[in-house]
C-alpha cells in the first residue's frame, strides 16, 4: 500500500466531515496557543524585570532605619531617627567596597508653576545620587557643593514634573516653581525613564540639596536613608558587611544588641522578583500544559467515538481490500494531520493572542521559540499516541460484522 | 463461454459458536462455477446465503471444506492475501449500496483502485469514468451519494464493483431496498454485464428473480437443494417494458 494513496483516503475521509475535524483539533489548537502565550508572558515579565532591576543598578545598596526597639515596641522606619548625617559621612569616607554614596530625605507635596499644579515628592540627595540610581542630566546641571553648603533653593526635575508644570513647552531650566510654598528654581532636568516593572512612574521626580530638604522643607537633622553603589555587583556582599560594621561602631551598638538600620541590596531584591516570576512561569506553563493533555485527550475521545460511527466505512474498505494495517495507518495518518494541522493553526494564535497582549494590553511579553517547537512536538505526538488505540481498534473489526454494522 | 471454472467448493461446512450453542449456517456445500456464468442463489432467509456470499468472497473462512479460488485454496492464504484478493479479483454489491457518504460517485468508484499501488491518479480517474459510463451514469460523476437515488446509488456501487475488473461479481439481496422498476433496470444492467462475460453470483430471497439468471442454486438449511442450469433466461429489459408505465 503506498503511503501517498493513504494520505489521500486520509484527507478524504477528514473533508468529509469538516466540523468533526475542527472540532478535534480545537483541543490542540487552545493547547499549544496557550504554551505559547503563556510562557511568553511568563518570560516576558522576567526579563522585563531583570532590565529594569539592571537598569536601577545592579550593585545599588539601600540602607534605612530599622529594627529599633522602644519599650519592645518595634517602630516603624519613618519614625526613627537612627540615621544621622554622621553615618553618611563615615560611609563615603571610611569604605573599600562604597564607590559613591548620598543620604536622602524626602518629603511630598504639590508642586505648584503658575496655575499648574502636579503631586510628587521632593528629594534630597547630593550628586553621587545620580550615579548610584542611573539617572543622568538632559539639560542644565546638577547642584554644586557650594549649593548643597548653603541649601540652596534649587531642583532638577524629571519629564513627569516638566510636562505637567510647563504643557507649552516652556524651557523649565532658571523658572521657579513652589513646593510647599518654598520657591525653588530648576537648574536642570533628567534624562526620561518611562514606568518601571511595577509600574511606578520613573519620572515623577524632583531632586533637591539634602541639605535644603532637611532644614526648609522637614526642619530635621536626621536622614532617612542612604544609598551606595558597591565596587561591583560581585562586591556586594562585602560591602554590605562593611557598611554594618560601620554603623554598629558609629552608633555604640554592643555585640548582643540588633541592629538599628538594615540594609538591602538591589540583588536582594531581584532574586526575590525573579522567583516570583518563575513561579508563575512555572504555574502558566502547568496550566498550558495541562490544556494541551486535554486536547489529546478530546482527539482520543472523537477519534474513538469516529471509529464506532464509522464501522460501516471501515467493513466496506475491509470489503473492497483494505488491509487491518491500512485501516491503522489511515486512522494514524488523520490523527497526525488533525494533530499536525491544529499545531500550525495554535502557533499562529499563540503568537497573534502574544502580540496582541504585547501591543493592546502593553504587557511585556516575549515569545520563547523553544515554547512554539516544545508545544508543537508535544501536540503531534500526542496525537499519535492518543490516536494509536483507536486506529488499532478500527483494524481489528471483523469486516463482515463491520459491514453489517447499524 | 469456456469451461475454465473460476470456483470450486468441496464440502463447505460453516458453523458459528453462540454462546453455548453451535449455529450450522453451512452444512456441507459443493459445487463449481465457470467463467461467464451468471447464477442465483436462492432460499429463505437463514438459510445460509449470505454466510456462503462472504465465504466466496473471500471476507470469511470455512470451519471444514476447502475453497479454490482461480484453483487457488483459499484456506492456504493469510489474512492480508484475501484483502489483496478482495481487491483484485472479486467486487462486491451490497444491499445498502455502502458507498460513502458526501462522496462523489467518482470518488467512491475510485475507493479500490487506491488500495491498489499499480494505478496512478490519472489511471484511476480513467478507469473510474470508464466503470460509471458502463453503468449508465457519465452525467453523474461529481454528484454526492446522498445526492442521488436508490437505483442510482445501486448503479455507483456496481460501477465500484466493476471497476477493478474483477474475475468475480458477487451480490447480496442487490435489488433488496429497490422498487419494482428500478429492480429491473438493475436487472438490466447485471444481465449485461453477464453477456460481456462477467461471472456473477446473485444473491436473492426472491425466486422471481431467479428466471433472468443462468443457473440457479436454492439452499435450505445450509445444503443445497436444487442446483440447475436455465434454459430460458428471460429479459429483464422485456420484464420492465410489460410493466404498466408511470409518470415522469
Ligand atoms: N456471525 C454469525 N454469528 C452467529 N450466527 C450467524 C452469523 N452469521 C450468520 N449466522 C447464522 O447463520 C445462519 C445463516 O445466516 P445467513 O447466511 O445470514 O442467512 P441468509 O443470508 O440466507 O438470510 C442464520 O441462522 C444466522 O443466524
Ligand atoms: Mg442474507
Amino acid at each position: 500500500m503506498n503511503i501517498g494513496n493513504l494520505i489521500k483516503i486520509s484527507f478524504r475521509a477528514l473533508s468529509n466531515n469538516k466540523m468533526r475535524a475542527f472540532l478535534t483539533m480545537l483541543g490542540v489548537i487552545i493547547g499549544v496557543a496557550s504554551v505559547i502565550t503563556m510562557l511568553a508572558i511568563g518570560q516576558g515579565s522576567k526579563e522585563s524585570i531583570r532590565s529594569q532591576i539592571s537598569e536601577m543598578g545592579s550593585n545599588m545598596i539601600m540602607i534605612q532605619p530599622g529594627a529599633e526597639m522602644r519599650g519592645g515596641v518595634r517602630q516603624s522606619s519613618d519614625d526613627m531617627q537612627t540615621l544621622k548625617l554622621e553615618d553618611y559621612y563615615a560611609l563615603r569616607d571610611k569604605t573599600r567596597y562604597i564607590t559613591a554614596c548620598s543620604p536622602t530625605v524626602s518629603s511630598s507635596g504639590q508642586f505648584i508653576f503658575g496655575p499648574n499644579n502636579y503631586p510628587g515628592s521632593l528629594s534630597g540627595v547630593n550628586q553621587a545620587y545620580l550615579d548610584i540610581r542611573k539617572l543622568s542630566i538632559d539639560d542644565g546641571t546638577i547642584f554644586s557643593d557650594q549649593q548643597i553648603a548653603a541649601a540652596a533653593k534649587v531642583c532638577i526635575v524629571g519629564k513627569t514634573i516638566t510636562k505637567n508644570l510647563f504643557p507649552n513647552g516652556d524651557d523649565p531650566i532658571g523658572k521657579v516653581i513652589r513646593f510647599n510654598k518654598i520657591p525653588f528654581t530648576i537648574i536642570g532636568t533628567l534624562k526620561e525613564k518611562g514606568y518601571n516593572s511595577m509600574g511606578m512612574d520613573q519620572d515623577n521626580i524632583v531632586l533637591a540639596p539634602y541639605t535644603t530638604v532637611q532644614k526648609r522643607v522637614l526642619a530635621i537633622t536626621y536622614i532617612q536613608g542612604i544609598f551606595a553603589s558597591s565596587v561591583s555587583e560581585k562586591m556586594t556582599d562585602q560591602a554590605m558587611d562593611e557598611v554594618t560594621q560601620i554603623l554598629r561602631t558609629n552608633h555604640k551598638l554592643k555585640t548582643t544588641d540588633d541592629d538599628d538600620f538594615n540594609i538591602r541590596s538591589q540583588e536582594e531584591i531581584s532574586s526575590m522578583m525573579t522567583s516570583t516570576t518563575n513561579t508563575l512561569t512555572i504555574l502558566l506553563a502547568c496550566i498550558a500544559g495541562i490544556s494541551l493533555l486535554v486536547g489529546g485527550i478530546g482527539i482520543m475521545n472523537i477519534m474513538y467515538v469516529s471509529v464506532t460511527e464509522r464501522t460501516r466505512e471501515i467493513g466496506l474498505r475491509m470489503s473492497i481490500g483494505a488491509k487491518g494495517r491500512d485501516i491503522l495507518s489511515q486512522f494514524l495518518i488523520e490523527a497526525v494531520i488533525l494533530s499536525f494541522t491544529g499545531g500550525i493553526i495554535g502557533v499562529i494564535l499563540g503568537i497573534g493572542t502574544s502580540f496582541i497582549v504585547k501591543f493592546a494590553l502593553s504587557w511585556p511579553v516575549s515569545i520563547q521559540w523553544y515554547s512554539v517547537i516544545l508545544s508543537f512536538g508535544v501536540c503531534t505526538i500526542t496525537g499519535v499516541f492518543f490516536g494509536w488505540y483507536p486506529a488499532k481498534k478500527a483494524a481489528e473489526l471483523d469486516p463482515i460484522e463491520a459491514i453489517r454494522y447499524e | 463461454m469456456n469451461d475454465r471454472s473460476i470456483i470450486r467448493l468441496e464440502n463447505i461446512k460453516r458453523y458459528f459458536q453462540v454462546g453455548e450453542e453451535t449455529v450450522h449456517a453451512l452444512r456441507g456445500v459443493s459445487f463449481s462455477i465457470k467463467e461467464g456464468e451468471f447464477v442465483s442463489i436462492m432460499g429463505a432467509s437463514g438459510s445460509g446465503k449470505s454466510t456462503l456470499l462472504n465465504l466466496l468472497g473471500c471476507l470469511d473462512t470455512p470451519t471444514e471444506g476447502e475453497y479454490f479460488l482461480d484453483n487457488i485454496p483459499v484456506s492456504s492464504m493469510g489474512k492480508n492475501e484475501r484483502s489483496t484478493i478482495r481487491n483484485r479479483k472479486i467486487g462486491f454489491i451490497f444491499q445498502s449500496y455502502n458507498l460513502l457518504p458526501k462522496t462523489t460517485a467518482l470518488e467512491n468508484v475510485e475507493l479500490p483502485l487506491l488500495y491498489n499501488p499499480a494505478f496512478n491518479m490519472k489511471e484511476r480517474h480513467e478507469k473510474a469514468k470508464k466503470a460509471l459510463e458502463a453503468v449508465g451514469l457519465s452525467d453523474r460523476l461529481n454528484h454526492k451519494s446522498n445526492q442521488m437515488s436508490g437505483g442510482q446509488q445501486q448503479r455507483v456501487a456496481i460501477a465500484r464493483a466493476l471497476v477493478n475488473d474483477p474475475v468475480l461479481i458477487l451480490a447480496d439481496e442487490a435489488t433488496g431496498n429497490l422498487d419494482t422498476r428500478t429492480a429491473f433496470e438493475i436487472m438490466i444492467l447485471l444481465q449485461e454485464l453477464h453477456r460481456d462475460g462477467r461471472t456473477i453470483i446473485f444473491v436473492t430471497h426472491n425466486p422471481e428473480l431467479a428466471a433472468f439468471t443462468s443457473r440457479n442454486i436454492v439452499l435450505r438449511d445450509g445444503k443445497i437443494i436444487k442446483d440447475g442450469l436455465n434454459e430460458h433466461i428471460e429479459s429483464a429489459q422485456k420484464m420492465l417494458d410489460s410493466l404498466p408505465k408511470q409518470e415522469d
